[in-house]
C-alpha cells in the first residue's frame, strides 16, 4: 500500500510478546493480507473482523461516508490498544487497518485480525480492539445523505 | 499565551478552520476548554470534547505553555 498516510509498525520490542501491524490508509483495504499476517505456528485460532459501510442509518439512506483521522495520535492509541490485547489474551499476532477518505456503500472501513493459541481469546481480543477503537481512537466519520450530512456520534 | 489550535471533524466546522493561532489567557487544559465553550458555544452541544497535546489526551489539570499546539478531539466515530 502506498500513501503518505500509511503508517506501519512492526516493532522489535513487540516481537517478544507478539506481532502487531497497524495502518491508516486512504485506499482500499486488503483483507487477505490481514488474514495472512496473523498466521502463526503458535496460534490455533484466527478471528477477522471486517467493518463495512452500511446503506442506511435509522432508516435514512446513506450515500457515502467520509472518514478523517488525526493520524499520528490515532496510531499511538491503536498501538496502546493492541499492546493491551497482547498482554491480556496471550495474542500471537494482531492487524489493525483503518481506511480514511471517501468510502462508498459496501466499502471496507476497518479490518482487525487476531490470532491466539486457542479460539476463545481470539474472539475476545478482536471484540476488545474494535470496541476500544470506537471509543478512543481519533478517527471521525461523516454520514452523507441526499439532503445533508452529519458527523456521527457528535451530538446526543 | 499564544496557542495553535488544530481541529478535526465537527470541531473544525465549529472553529471555522483546521488550524488557528489563538492568544488566550489560560494556564491549563481545563481553562482552555472553558474558554473554547465561551467563545464557541456550539461546543456545548457536543456529547463531549477532549483536548490533546503531544499526540495524547490530556486531562484538565495539564499545564499549557506558550506556543503549545492543542488538538481539539470531538466525539470519535471510527470503525
Amino acid at each position: 500500500m502506498k500513501s503518505s498516510l500509511f503508517l506501519r509498525l512492526v516493532g522489535d520490542e513487540i516481537w517478544e510478546m507478539g506481532r502487531i501491524e497497524i495502518c491508516i490508509v486512504d485506499e482500499p483495504l486488503d483483507v487477505a493480507h490481514c488474514r495472512r499476517y496473523v498466521d502463526d505456528p503458535s496460534a490455533g485460532g484466527q478471528v477477522v473482523f471486517v467493518g463495512t459501510v452500511r446503506n442506511q442509518t435509522k432508516g435514512k439512506e446513506v450515500i457515502r461516508l467520509e472518514f478523517e483521522s488525526y493520524v499520528p495520535m490515532a496510531f499511538k492509541e491503536l498501538r496502546r490498544i493492541a499492546d493491551t490485547a497482547v498482554e491480556r489474551w496471550d495474542v500471537s499476532a494482531i492487524v489493525i487497518h483503518h481506511r480514511i477518505g471517501v468510502l462508498d456503500i459496501g466499502d471496507i472501513a476497518v479490518v482487525i485480525a487476531v490470532s491466539t493459541p486457542h479460539r476463545d481469546r481470539a474472539f475476545v481480543a478482536c471484540r476488545y480492539i474494535i470496541d476500544m477503537l470506537k471509543q478512543t481512537v481519533p478517527i471521525w466519520k461523516k454520514e452523507v445523505f441526499k439532503d445533508g450530512a452529519v458527523w456521527v456520534a457528535a451530538h446526543p | 499565551m499564544t496557542l495553535t489550535i488544530v481541529s478535526y471533524g465537527i470541531a473544525r466546522d465549529i472553529l471555522g478552520g483546521a488550524e488557528m493561532s489563538w492568544q488566550v489567557e489560560v494556564s491549563t487544559i481545563g481553562d482552555l476548554k472553558q474558554a473554547l465553550v465561551v467563545r464557541y458555544p456550539d461546543f456545548k452541544k457536543l456529547v463531549k470534547f477532549s483536548l490533546a497535546v503531544d499526540e495524547a489526551y490530556q486531562d484538565d489539570a495539564f499545564e499549557l505553555k506558550d506556543g503549545d499546539e492543542v488538538v481539539v478531539i470531538p466525539p470519535v466515530s471510527g470503525g
